[in-house]
C-alpha cells in the first residue's frame, strides 16, 4: 500500500475511533464544568450503555420486532434512558453526598462505582464475563475513495456520533436547561440567584453526558462487532484524556481532543517504527505534554484555576 | 373411614420400609463414623475468573471444582477436598496476592494454578518459598517450567514450543502458505508465541512480513491491520487470548484484509465462536493434548460436566485443569497431606492414565507428551482439522481462497 493511501487510511480509522471517544469525552467535560467533578465511573456508564443496547436488541429480536432501523433506534432510547437514569443516580450518590468533602473522597467514590457497574455486568448478565457479539444492524459492504476503504456502516457511525455532537450543541445553546447548564458552570451561586434550579440543572447534566456515554457503547458495538463488560476501562482513561487534551469543562473541546487522540493512536501506529506498540506511549505522552505545558488544553479556559 | 384391607397393606409396606432403612444403617453402620473422621484438606485453584479472559478461567474453575466433587462423593477417598478458588484476574500483581494467600495458608496442601502465563511465570517463585506444590493447568509459556528447578512446579498441559512447530509446519507445510504477517500482544504470552512461530515458520520456509506488538485488551486493531494489509501476506497470525482475538478476526473482515487467520490455542475456546459469528468460520488454531470428546474418559468427563450443570462451559483448557486437581489429590491419597511428599510424588509422576491422555512429567515437571491438535472453526464449532469438512476438500479455507484470487 502506497504511503498516502497508507496514511489517509490511518487517518479515517483515527476518525472513526474519535468520534466514540469524543462522545465519552464530552461526558466527562460536562460533569467538570458544571460541578468541577471528574466523574470516574463514566467509562462504565458507556460499557453499561452498551450492554443495555444489546439487552434491547436482543429482546426485540426474540419478539420479532425486527432487526432494522427502527430495533436500532428503540435500543437508543432505551439505553439512553437507562444510563441517564443511572448517570443522576451516580452523581445522587457518589457526587452530591461529597460535594462538601476532598475532591480525592468524589474520586474515590466514582472509581468504587465504576467497579460496581462492571462487576455487576459480570455477575448478573448471562456469561457476563464472555466478550458478546453485537448484532450487526447497519448497512454492510463499502467502496474505495483515493485508497481508503470505507464501509457504509462507517458512514453511518460517523453520521450518528455528529448527530449526537450536534444535539448535546443546541441542547446546551439553544434551549433553557443548556442555558441553566451553562450559567451553572460560569458560576453556580449567581445562577442560583437568578432562578436557576441547581439539582435539576446538575440531574440534566449527569442525564445528558450519559446518555452520549450510551450512544458511543452502542457505536462502539456497532464498529467493533462486540462488546465486553471490561470495554469501559480504557474507555473511560482514553474519554478522560480527550477531555483533557480538549480542555476540561469545553465541549467544542471534548470533540477536537476526541478526534485528536484517535487521530494519535492511528497514525503514531502507521508511522513509527513498531508503532503499535508505542501508540498508547505517543496518545498518552502527548497527554502529559498538554498537562504540562498547557494545562487548559486546546480550547480550554477555565480549566486553568481548577486543574 | 379406612378400608381395613389398606390400613393392613399401608402397615405392611411401612414395615419394609422401616426394615430396610435398619438394615442400611446396619449396613452403612461402621462406615459412618469413619466418613465423618475423614481429615478435611484444603486445595487451591488459582485462575482469572475476572477480566478479559473469565471465560477460560471460570471453566477452569468448574472443572476443577468437579474433580473435588467426583472425589469427595467416592467413600473409598481418603480425605474430604474442601476448596479455596481465588481470582488472580490474569494480572501478576493480582496473582502473587492470590499464590501467597494460598501458600501462606498451612491448611492448603496443594494447588491448581494459573491460566495466563503472564500470571504463572510471575508466582513460580512464591510457590517454590512456600513449598506448596502447585500444577500450572494452562500456561503454555516454556519458562513457566524449564527456567528453573523447583520441585513444586508441574504443569500438565504442554508448552508452546511444540505448539508452534506443529503450527508452523502446518501453515507452511501442509497449508502451501509462505508469507505472514503477525500480530501479538505484548504480554510474556504474547511475545514468546510469536518469537517461537517466527522461529519455525522460517525453518520451514516460510517468511514472516511483519510482527506488531499491541496491548492486551487492546479494543481497536484497525492501524495494524492496514498496516499488515499493506504487506499483503496470505496469513494474519495472531499470538493472544480470545477477547483480543474475536477483535482482530471482525476487524480484519471489516477492512477487507483477505488473508488466513491463524491463532494460537489462546483463542480456542467456545467463546471465540460465539463472539465472532460468522467471521470465526475458517479460523485456525492448535492445542495441546487430543481432544476431549475423543479421549476414553472425555465423553465421561464432558457427561459429569454437564450434569453439573455449571453456567459456564469448560472451555479448552478445563480437561486440564480437572486432570490437574486429579493428580493433586492422587497425591494427597498416596502420600498423605504433606506439601513436600506431594511435590515429590507429583514431579515424580509417570504414564499417569488421565482424560487428556498419559501424563507423564520430565525434570522439570513439564508433561512431555507433546501431542498438539489442530482445529479449524466450523459452523460455529471448533473441529479437529482431520474431521473437518476443509480437510476432506469438501470446503476451502479463506486463505486458499484468496491465494487463488
Amino acid at each position: 500500500m502506497p504511503p498516502l493511501e497508507l496514511l489517509l487510511q490511518q487517518a479515517f480509522n483515527g476518525l472513526m475511533l474519535g468520534v466514540m471517544y469524543a462522545l465519552i469525552a464530552v461526558g466527562f467535560t460536562l460533569f467538570f464544568g458544571v460541578l468541577d467533578v471528574i466523574h470516574f465511573s463514566h467509562g462504565d456508564i458507556f460499557m453499561l450503555g452498551a450492554f443495555a443496547g444489546l439487552s434491547v436488541l436482543a429482546g426485540l429480536h426474540a419478539v420479532g420486532i425486527g432487526d432494522g432501523a427502527v430495533a436500532l433506534a428503540l435500543a437508543f432510547l432505551v439505553s439512553i434512558l437507562i444510563t441517564g437514569l443511572v448517570g443522576v443516580a451516580a452523581e445522587r450518590v457518589c457526587v452530591k453526598p461529597l460535594a462538601r468533602s476532598s475532591p480525592l473522597m468524589t474520586l474515590l467514590a466514582t472509581l468504587s462505582l465504576g467497579l460496581v457497574i462492571r462487576e455487576s455486568v459480570l455477575i448478573f448478565y448471562p456469561r457476563g464475563a464472555d466478550p458478546k457479539r453485537f448484532p450487526q444492524l447497519l448497512p454492510q459492504g463499502g467502496f474505495e475513495l483515493g485508497g481508503v476503504a470505507v464501509r457504509y456502516e462507517n458512514l453511518a457511525i460517523l453520521a450518528i456520533g455528529f448527530c449526537a455532537m450536534v444535539a448535546v450543541d443546541l441542547i446546551i445553546n439553544r434551549t433553557r436547561m443548556g442555558a441553566a447548564i451553562r450559567a451553572v458552570a460560569q458560576d453556580p451561586e449567581a445562577a442560583q440567584m437568578m432562578g436557576v434550579n441547581l439539582d435539576r440543572t446538575v440531574d440534566a447534566t449527569f442525564f445528558i453526558g450519559s446518555g452520549l456515554a450510551a450512544v458511543a457503547g452502542i457505536l462502539s458495538g456497532l464498529y467493533y462487532g462486540e462488546v465486553h463488560f471490561i470495554m469501559g476501562i480504557t474507555g473511560g482513561v482514553i474519554g478522560f484524556s480527550a477531555a483533557a487534551i480538549g480542555g476540561l469543562g469545553n465541549v467544542y473541546g471534548a470533540i477536537v481532543g476526541g478526534l485528536l487522540f484517535g487521530m494519535l493512536q492511528t497514525t503514531s501506529a502507521a508511522l513509527i517504527p513498531r508503532g503499535s506498540e508505542f501508540r498508547d506511549v505517543v496518545a498518552f505522552a502527548v497527554v502529559m505534554l498538554f498537562l504540562i505545558f498547557r494545562p487548559s488544553g486546546i480550547l480550554g479556559e477555565k480549566s486553568v484555576e481548577r486543574v | 373411614m379406612s378400608h381395613p384391607e389398606s390400613s393392613s397393606h399401608l402397615s405392611r409396606r411401612e414395615i419394609l420400609r422401616g426394615s430396610a432403612v435398619v438394615g442400611v444403617a446396619l449396613a452403612l453402620g461402621p462406615a459412618a463414623p469413619a466418613l465423618a473422621q475423614k481429615k478435611t484438606v484444603k486445595l487451591a485453584f488459582i485462575g482469572p475468573l475476572t477480566g478479559g479472559t473469565a471465560s477460560n478461567g471460570l471453566g477452569g474453575r468448574n472443572s476443577f471444582l468437579l474433580a473435588v466433587q467426583e472425589r469427595n462423593a467416592d467413600p473409598k477417598s481418603k480425605y474430604q477436598y474442601e476448596t479455596e478458588v481465588l481470582d488472580d484476574e490474569c494480572k501478576p500483581t493480582v496473582a502473587v496476592q492470590a499464590a501467597l494467600k494460598a501458600s501462606s495458608d498451612p491448611r492448603v496442601v496443594a494447588g491448581v494454578t494459573h491460566y495466563c502465563s503472564v500470571t504463572a511465570i510471575a508466582t513460580v517463585d512464591t510457590y517454590h518459598k512456600a513449598g506448596m506444590p502447585a500444577m500450572v493447568w494452562g500456561a503454555v509459556l516454556p519458562e513457566i517450567t524449564y527456567s528453573h528447578d523447583y520441585i513444586e512446579i508441574t504443569r500438565v498441559n504442554g508448552t508452546m514450543i511444540n505448539q508452534n512447530n506443529v503450527a508452523a509446519d502446518f501453515a507452511v507445510k501442509a497449508l502451501g502458505f509462505k508469507t505472514f504477517a503477525l500480530i501479538h500482544d505484548t504480554t510474556d504470552y504474547g511475545r514468546a508465541h510469536a518469537k517461537w512461530f517466527t522461529e519455525f515458520v522460517e525453518k520451514a520456509g516460510g517468511k514472516i512480513l511483519s510482527a506488531q506488538g499491541t496491548a492486551k485488551d487492546q479494543k481497536d486493531y484497525a492501524a495494524e491491520l492496514t498496516r499488515a494489509k499493506g504487506d499483503k501476506p496470505e496469513v494474519i497470525w495472531y499470538g493472544g487470548l480470545t477477547p483480543d482475538g474475536v477483535r482482530v478476526k471482525v476487524q480484519m473482515d471489516k477492512l477487507g484484509v483477505r488473508a488466513q487467520f491463524q491463532g494460537t490455542s489462546g483463542i480456542k475456546s467456545d467463546t471465540y465462536n460465539e463472539t465472532a459469528g460468522p467471521s470465526a468460520e475458517g479460523t485456525l488454531a492448535f492445542v495441546e493434548g487430543a481432544p476431549t470428546e475423543k479421549l476414553p474418559g472425555g465423553k465421561k468427563f464432558l457427561d459429569a460436566y454437564g450434569k453439573a450443570a455449571f453456567k459456564e462451559p469448560a472451555e479448552a483448557y478445563g480437561p486440564f485443569a480437572y486432570v490437574a486437581a486429579n493428580l493433586v489429590i492422587d497425591a494427597i491419597e498416596a502420600v498423605g497431606p504433606d506439601r513436600a511428599k506431594v511435590a515429590q510424588r507429583l514431579k515424580r509422576t509417570k504414564n499417569a492414565n488421565t482424560i487428556i491422555g498419559p501424563v507423564e512429567f520430565d525434570d522439570h515437571g513439564q508433561n512431555t507428551v507433546a501431542l498438539i491438535s489442530k482445529y479449524v472453526s466450523q459452523d460455529g464449532k471448533w473441529v479437529l482439522w482431520e474431521d473437518s469438512e476443509y480437510a476432506s476438500g469438501k470446503r476451502t479455507l479463506p486463505g486458499l481462497k484468496y491465494k487463488k484470487l
